[in-house]
């Protein structure tokens, strides 16, 4: 009995045992999930360990054509958090310091917290709490930091302008939205990126790359040092310089001009396609749209009636008016619907039509020269009667049209040119299609013929109208017109050096620049001319159905070895002559001499003054 | 003398010995990745914890070496005398001892600092091994089961009154020595169910359904289906069974039924059911006069006034702390910053160790500090860390194995003093490896015990080694030696 009881309880330790195995593989199993299979404690103990402290690259610098400094940074402190080291704190006091109410306190929070508005939201990683603080504000909650567990300031740096010009081209930086973080990830929810201008075409130069030091923090959130002595750091890499090809003495200039009128002057040096100056008016201080002022300050842009936001010289698109004639006759030439001696007769307008559309008195009948020297329309009527409704070219008039067509648009019209600055406007130039449509294909040069003159459809930007000018300047080519002179230790885009020929010939380019020559010796463009330079030019008044025609003036100098090409576009200011050809003529005789003669001072102070009150607002 | 060393070489277990040397020493360089400070790299520092453990093992050494020069005779001799010391100890200790970290357990004697409650364990069992060891002894006479659980029960007390929960829970492995040495295996059964019910019960507090809580329900149908199978087992007759288990279906879908129309608590159902399971149960008791029906009905019944008594214990008897380590660990309260704060930290640093771990020293969240107590209750968490999957379980395993072999050398004993006592060892182990790894994986309760050999601390240490080779000095003069 003893010994059966003995061997009995000897066989518990099986049960023991099983007991043992059972537990071991329990943990075993355990451990396994924790390790193995359970990826996320790993990254739960990255963010415990490591503090990503992004370090933010300078902005490249934007320098003039002539090394002027245009835009630099300055410093400026971002007040940050990270949510989960957060502590319950006086935020009267917090909001009394940064100048909020709670109210916005507690809406900026929840902005922060919700992943829809801010994809990239952790709580263990710093968040932009508020932007840009003043140096008073920043002094402030410097000193009292330590009450505020969970908040950090980081330096970064702003925009500063030299200048308070140039605001459409050199466009503005501004903190990234939801878009832009899906659609590059190197953004984080506070990041800044150019939004216009320059800023915005070259942001991925500009920018540069961020660095990031990897610190090792321990619970209590000291940093313990950097990890693995900072191998695994990277230096953040400066952004590149830009040298834009506007020279900013110029463009000062041509604001000036500008002020209290709406429109535009664009300059390009016709052998490069450098912009040498791009005016849009009204425009203001580029330095309003920085820092924290920028949100308000851009609101009050957004309603002025006269949009000072809009960068008319290539964001709007107005009907070029005469200065499209000198196009007309290069594609006339080249069809050979005419020649140099070719003469049509003009009855003060279009004797085919009963004298519509109207025109001034000049000398008739007339050749090309003569006819772009006096702004001839019923000359240009008749060209592109012959050329569109004469069935000994082309079998129809869409097949005729087609080639017109062509011709302006390898001129640069109709499309964008692809100019480095964003939004640019294409215009628009009509095809056969445009008046198939609504007449049924039965048409002729009769039903459009507004279009001989620059009216009706067609539609062009201040830019295209210059790039007219750089092309006939250069007699027959184009070179892209571009604002960056040069990315530091950036080869050019090629875009930006090849030529772009247009489907005219170059000796079609002679008559035509004789024609605008001719213009300005002779014709409607007198008030353009300038002692010994020989300037070519072009006025516009262009027919405004809601309001005063706009003027405009369109021309080159000198005549023979071409330095700048020009267009101005002012909105309701009555004949090309009056107001569009003197502005030209001071900004060639700032830009070609540096200096504005006595004789035009008067005609300074007379175009400063004036003060053009639109009638209707593009 | 030469020739008495020559037989203990001999005789001793070198496999125990290869086990406690490489568990030393890997517990020490765990230490050092423990207590890396980035700044200061002496690990041979006595001011630092590597130095100061290094300087407790060579203590140990020399210990180790006294034990095994001792008569064999003489733990069974001084057995009470040292129990008697060490207890007395433990009640000085209650009065004496500062109040360090919210526990009341250490003496401070000059520049060292002891724990008595680290050499009770051992001291416990050289009585309980004595007193049970003695000739003709049964435990399942009332008064040498009182006597013997009387011997567990006063150094457990004692340390309980030092606000060392932890350390005093150990104690209750010795049921395991007692179910080894005759304790019915009901007791055993009844102690796991108690704490089956009880984590069941906690788990679903205050979870209602309906109007039905939760928690209550599971805990009955539990109650219900042993109850059944103990039934069922006990009866000669196997039909009834479908008895039983249509008439439950039956009251189920019955109260499902009614369910639709008026809100049903179907904890009452439950009850009711097993109820009448415990009045059948009496009347076949007392038809047939076979005891074992009583039983199961009393058993029945007791279950179910533990199971009202649960809340009023959680509520009333436990500490503050304990309830929320017990809500915490049981997954209850999800507070990763309060009391979860530790074991969500061990999980992290442990999963963050992946299958082969960060390397030695490379451990960042062992080194930054992030898992509280990690030198010594959490010591787990930087082995998983640094050493991974692979790591931490070679470090099971190596416990495991050598604990049964524990068992193994317990089980080859002539003598039932040593039987008793290797028990104890074992059971002891045991406790503290699925305590206190089951706490750092997120198992088990926040319940702070040292995992031998590994955790930080002088008198853990000391008072392990003791326990092991003590036993190891007892194998070593079997007769068959």
């Amino acid at each position: 009995m003893e010994n059966n009881t003995k061997y009995n309880l000897s066989n518990r330790r099986y049960v023991l045992i099983s007991a043992i195995i059972v537990v071991t593989i329990v943990f075993i199993i355990r451990l396994f999930y924790l390790q193995v299979i359970d990826s996320d404690y790993k990254a739960k103990a990255n963010n415990n360990a490591f503090l990503n402290k992004t370090l933010y690259p300078s902005r490249g610098l934007i320098y003039d054509r002539n090394g002027k400094l245009l835009v630099f940074n300055q410093p400026a402190y971002d007040v940050m958090l990270i949510m989960r080291e957060i502590q319950p704190f006086d935020t009267t006091d917090f909001c009394n310091i940064l100048g909020i109410t709670k109210d916005i306190f507690v809406k900026r929070i929840e902005e922060i917290k919700n992943r829809k508005l801010n994809p990239g939201y952790s709580s263990y990683v710093p968040q932009t709490f508020m932007n840009q603080l003043s140096e008073k504000e920043y002094g402030a909650l410097q000193e009292k930091l330590y009450k505020f567990p969970g908040f950090y300031i980081q330096n970064t740096t702003i925009r500063k302008y030299e200048f308070p010009y140039a605001a459409h081209v050199l466009g503005s930086v501004g903190e990234v939205n939801r878009k832009d973080m899906e659609e590059d990830s190197y953004y984080v929810r506070g990041d800044n990126s150019g939004r216009t201008g320059v800023e915005r075409s070259y942001e991925t130069v500009l920018r540069g790359e961020k660095g990031v030091e990897i610190l090792l923090r321990d619970a209590h959130g000291r940093i313990k040092g950097r990890y693995e002595e900072g191998i695994h750091d990277v230096s953040p890499v400066s952004g590149k310089s830009l040298t834009l090809s506007i020279d900013m003495d110029l463009q000062a200039y041509g604001e000036e001009l500008m002020q209290n009128k709406l429109g535009a002057i664009v300059m390009i040096e016709p052998t490069t396609g450098e912009v040498l100056c791009m005016v849009s008016s009204p425009t203001f201080d580029p330095g309003i749209l920085v820092g924290r002022q920028r949100g308000k300050n851009h609101k009050l842009l957004e309603t002025d009636p006269n949009n000072p936001l809009y960068g008319r010289a290539y964001m709007a698109a107005y009907p070029p008016g005469s200065t499209f004639k000198p196009a007309q006759g290069l594609v006339f030439l080249q069809e050979g619907v005419i020649n140099s001696q070719t003469l049509y007769t003009c009855a003060h307008g279009y004797p085919f039509r009963n004298g519509k559309p109207a025109c001034h008195w000049h000398p008739s009948p007339t050749n090309l020269v003569g006819a772009i020297a006096t702004s001839c329309n019923a000359y240009f009527c008749w060209g592109l009667r012959d050329l569109l409704d004469s069935r000994k070219r082309y079998p129809n008039v869409q097949e005729a049209f087609e080639v017109w067509k062509n011709h302006i648009v390898s001129m640069g019209y109709g499309y964008r040119l692809g100019i480095d600055l964003p939004g640019e406007n294409r215009g628009f130039i009509p095809s056969s299609k445009t008046y198939d449509k609504p007449y049924k294909k039965r048409w002729n040069s009769s039903t459009i013929i507004s279009i001989a003159i620059g009216q009706g459809e067609i539609q062009t930007t201040p830019l295209q109208i210059c790039n007219l000018a750089t092309t006939i300047a250069n007699r027959g080519y184009f070179i892209t017109p571009h604002v960056v002179k040069e990315v530091q230790d950036t080869p050019m885009d090629t875009l930006y050096t090849n030529k772009r020929y247009t489907s005219v010939e170059k000796r079609h380019y002679d008559l035509t620049a004789e024609g605008m020559r001719m213009a300005v010796v002779a014709g409607t463009c007198r008030g353009a001319a300038l002692p010994d330079i020989e300037v070519c030019g072009k006025t516009g008044t262009v027919e405004n159905p809601g309001g005063k025609d706009h003027s405009a003036f369109m021309g080159f100098a000198p005549y023979d070895k071409p330095q700048v090409a020009i267009s101005v576009f002012i909105q309701n200011a009555g004949f090309g002559a009056t107001y569009a050809v003197p502005i030209g003529k001071l900004m060639l005789e700032k830009y070609l001499k540096g200096t504005i003669s006595e004789e035009s001072q008067y005609t300074e102070q007379y175009i400063k003054n004036a003060v053009i009150t639109p009638t209707n607002v593009y | 003398m030469s020739i008495r060393k020559v037989s203990i070489l001999k005789s001793i277990d070198w496999l125990t010995i290869l086990f406690y040397i490489i568990m030393v020493i890997a517990g020490w360089f765990t230490i050092c990745g423990a207590s890396y400070e980035y700044d200061s790299m002496s690990l041979f520092d006595v001011a630092g914890r590597p130095g100061s453990q290094l300087l407790w093992i060579g203590l140990s050494v020399g210990l180790v070496f006294i034990i095994m020069m001792l008569d064999k005779d003489i733990f069974d001799v001084f057995a009470y005398f040292i129990y008697f010391i060490i207890v007395l100890l433990l009640i000085a200790t209650i009065f004496l001892a500062p109040d360090i970290k919210g526990s009341g357990s250490w003496l401070v004697l000059g520049p060292v600092r002891l724990q008595p409650a680290e050499f009770a364990k051992f001291a416990t069992a050289l009585a309980v091994a004595r007193f049970m060891s003695q000739y003709g002894f049964k435990l399942n006479t009332p008064k040498n089961f009182v006597s013997t659980l009387l011997l567990i029960f006063i150094p457990m007390i004692c340390i309980l009154l030092q606000k060392e929960t932890g350390s005093a829970l150990v104690y209750l492995a010795f049921f395991l020595v007692l179910y080894r040495e005759g304790m019915s295996g009901k007791v055993l059964l009844i102690g796991c169910c108690a704490v089956l019910f009880f984590v069941t019960n906690m788990k679903f507090l205050d979870v209602i359904v309906g109007i039905t809580p939760l928690g209550e329900l599971i805990v009955t149908l539990m109650i219900l289906v042993i109850t059944t199978i103990l039934t069922v087992g006990a009866s000669r007759n196997k039909g009834i069974l479908y008895w039983i288990v249509s008439i439950i279906a039956f009251a189920f879908l019955a109260g499902y039924i009614v369910s639709l129309l008026v809100p049903v608590n179907f904890y009452w159902i439950a009850l009711a059911l097993t109820l009448s399971l415990c009045c059948y149960l009496l009347y076949l008791a007392f038809r047939t006069w076979i005891m074992k029906y009583a039983l199961i009905a009393i058993f029945a019944l007791g279950s179910i006034a533990f199971l009202f008594s649960i809340e009023y214990v959680f509520d009333n008897i436990l500490e503050p702390h304990h309830q929320v380590r017990i809500k915490v660990s049981l997954g209850l309260e999800d507070d990763p910053t309060g009391a979860g704060y530790n074991v969500n930290q061990s999980k992290i640093a442990i999963g963050s160790g992946g299958l082969t771990g960060k390397g030695f020293l490379n451990g960042t969240q062992t080194k930054l500090k992030y898992v509280p107590e990690q030198e010594t209750d959490f010591i787990f968490c930087t082995i998983g860390e640094e050493h991974g999957f692979v790591g931490s379980t070679l470090v099971v395993l190596l416990f495991s194995a050598f604990i049964i072999r524990l068992i193994q050398l317990a089980e080859r004993q002539e003598t039932a003093f040593a039987r008793i006592y290797g028990y104890s060892v074992a059971s002891i182990f045991l406790f503290h490896l699925v305590i206190n790894i089951g706490m750092v994986i997120g198992l088990t309760p926040v319940i702070g015990i040292p995992l031998p050999f590994f955790s930080y601390g002088g008198s853990s240490l000391l008072g392990f080694t003791i326990l092991l080779f003590i036993f190891l000095r007892l194998d070593s003069s079997r007769r068959g030696n």
